[in-house]
């Protein structure tokens, strides 16, 4: 395990090109697995995959963002920024697993919802927004791994699980820490000391609160049997226990609810 | 009893903070007009008191000036029913920003606001509400922690007391110095929005200029009914980063109110000299009883 990189160093290994996606857990961890496309409004996006698949004989759905493999596979998935459609696909495909009473899990590698012209047209914050609404209320278990990249409102809108797991190695944060310097700087050059200040690390944020557990990785960036086990034992442990939640939607509304209340004082009503 | 106490004493911080803030010297800058001042959009010179009179919306070419929150509830509310709750509530510098504390030490004193938001119950024209008015003056009025749970304790109480929930929302989005606890906001405020909404209650987001990133993508959307001022900049991703990412000049008006309603994602764009009176009309219309 590498124990002491700098936060800069941890975003470039969360970035890194070979380390194992959403996808390859999804493709070794489940079988039997059915993709479902399309939102049923306008159009399908690859960004986002969703299907139904079995996890240790039992039928789960799954959802996760996806960069691709190939570059034409890239560009079409906009490096894994989803555009609204991908929402509204998660959204339906959230709103069968209630019907159906299957837990949800989801896998979360992306910079953010894509920031295109025709994403804003379509209504990027509507989808988001909506997709959080709609994960306040899912009375089925939900656990999230956030596997690489977590950035913003887009990574945020498959990531209000039950429990939220985080590999060591990967970064989750308000923004990109690009974006981040250029927004708080005007300089995106400063970078590096945006990773820093910004905690975004799986220790920074199981200390804040935002995570519940750390999944340790192996040395080797691009390993993935190890992984994969490392993974399957800290998914299986969780969703045991939001299985026998009494009412996993409050207890949802309640986890984020708290978030950042320490931080408060004072106040009334 | 200590609701009592509790009242008080927020009155008492809050006459400490004016006190503190009259304090800061007014000087009016040189060569300022004391009578006119000229509209930045079409370089008309308009007169304060017209400036005044027409809720800061320019005369000549319709510009809406952004306004304090304060300003906003005293156009909307009823004289003597504005009450302010959680105006003590704050948050703390989680993540050891730098600088951080010492920027909200004096937006405190130089604004009067102890956060982004102002989050009140009143009447409007006769009809009891809870109102929440977003504060651009504030760091963008951006979403920290303490953001969020006033937003959040609002809804809470519209629920409770059965009334309609009103927010005006401005916002950069999430508030960069809180880190992923600001994001964890957008989650808190749709969770308490669609509980609201769900147990039966109206919410109205009225969306004034800017309404982007993590709030548009939050409570802002989730209103059972969504009204907008004119040519405010609605959108997720602002205008910059979508040109840096399509490498193009966006066209005119993209994001803007107008070009919201056309895509469905406003009911009305309503000018601020009616911003009352639909109010008044929906909560009207929302209020007979099941």
């Amino acid at each position: 395990m590498a124990q002491n990189l700098t936060a800069s160093q941890r975003v470039a290994l969360a970035r890194h090109s070979g380390r194992p996606g959403p996808m390859d857990y999804i493709q070794g961890l489940f079988t039997d697995l059915f993709e479902q496309r399309g939102d049923r409004l306008f159009g399908d996006d690859s960004a986002i995959f969703g299907g139904i698949a079995c996890y240790h004989g039992q039928s789960v759905t799954v959802l996760c963002t996806r960069k691709g493999k190939t570059l034409e596979e890239n560009l079409k998935m906009h490096f894994g920024m989803p555009e609204p459609e991908g929402y509204r696909k998660a959204q339906r495909i959230m709103e069968q697993a209630e019907k159906f009473g299957r837990p949800i899990l989801t896998f979360v590698d992306t910079s953010g919802a894509y920031p295109g012209l025709e994403a804003e047209e379509r209504g990027q914050a509507d989808a988001i927004a909506k997709s959080l609404a709609l994960m306040s209320r899912l009375t089925v278990p939900m656990v999230t791994v956030i596997c690489g990249e977590g950035g913003s409102g887009g990574a945020l809108a498959l990531a209000m699980g039950n429990r939220v797991l985080m590999l060591e190695n990967a970064v989750y944060s308000v923004l990109s820490p690009e974006g981040f310097a250029s927004i708080l700087w005007k300089d995106s050059s400063r970078m590096e000391e945006a990773c820093e200040v910004m905690k975004l690390t799986a220790a920074d944020l199981l200390e804040l609160g935002a995570i519940d557990e750390i999944i340790p990785e192996p040395e080797d960036p691009e390993e993935l049997p190890e992984r994969l086990r490392l993974v399957d034992a800290a998914i299986q442990k969780h969703l045991d226990a939001v299985k026998r939640l009494k009412d996993p939607a409050r207890h949802r509304r309640e986890k984020f609810a708290a978030m950042g209340r320490a931080w408060l004082r004072g106040g009334t009503v | 009893m200590s609701q009592q106490f509790e009242n008080r004493r927020e009155r008492f911080l809050k006459l400490r903070l004016w006190r503190k803030s009259s304090e800061v010297p007014f000087s009016p800058k040189p060569g300022l007009d004391p009578l006119f001042e000229k509209c930045p959009q079409c370089d008309q010179a308009v007169s304060r008191l017209d400036w005044n009179k027409g809720l800061n919306v320019c005369p000549g070419c319709g510009l809406h000036r952004p306004v304090t929150a304060y300003q906003r509830l005293s156009m909307l509310l009823d004289s003597g029913t504005f009450r302010e709750f959680n105006a003590s509530l704050v948050g703390r510098d989680p993540l050891r920003f730098p600088g951080y504390k010492e920027k909200l030490k004096d937006l405190r004193l130089r604004t009067g606001l102890s956060e982004a938001v102002v989050t009140a119950t009143g009447k409007i024209s006769g009809f009891p509400v809870v109102i929440g008015v977003m504060d651009s003056r504030f760091i963008m009025a951006s979403m920290g922690v303490a953001v969020g749970e006033k937003i959040a304790r609002a809804a809470l109480l519209a629920k409770r007391r059965r009334l309609p929930l009103i927010l005006f929302c401005a916002s950069g989005g999430a508030r960069m110095q809180e880190g992923i606890l600001s994001l964890m906001q957008m989650a808190k405020t749709a969770s308490a929005i669609e509980e609201f909404r769900r147990a039966g209650g109206l919410y109205i987001s009225y969306l004034t200029n800017p309404t982007t990133g993590g709030v548009s993508a939050s409570f802002a959307m989730l209103g059972d009914i969504t009204l907008a001022e004119p040519g405010a900049l609605i959108g997720f991703a602002g205008p910059r980063v979508i040109e840096q990412t399509i490498g193009q000049k966006l066209p005119e008006g993209f994001q803007r109110a107008e070009f919201l309603m056309e895509h469905g994602f406003v009911d009305a764009v309503v000018p601020r000299g009616e911003m009352k009176n639909t109010l008044v009309q929906l909560l009207r219309l929302h209020s007979q009883r099941r």
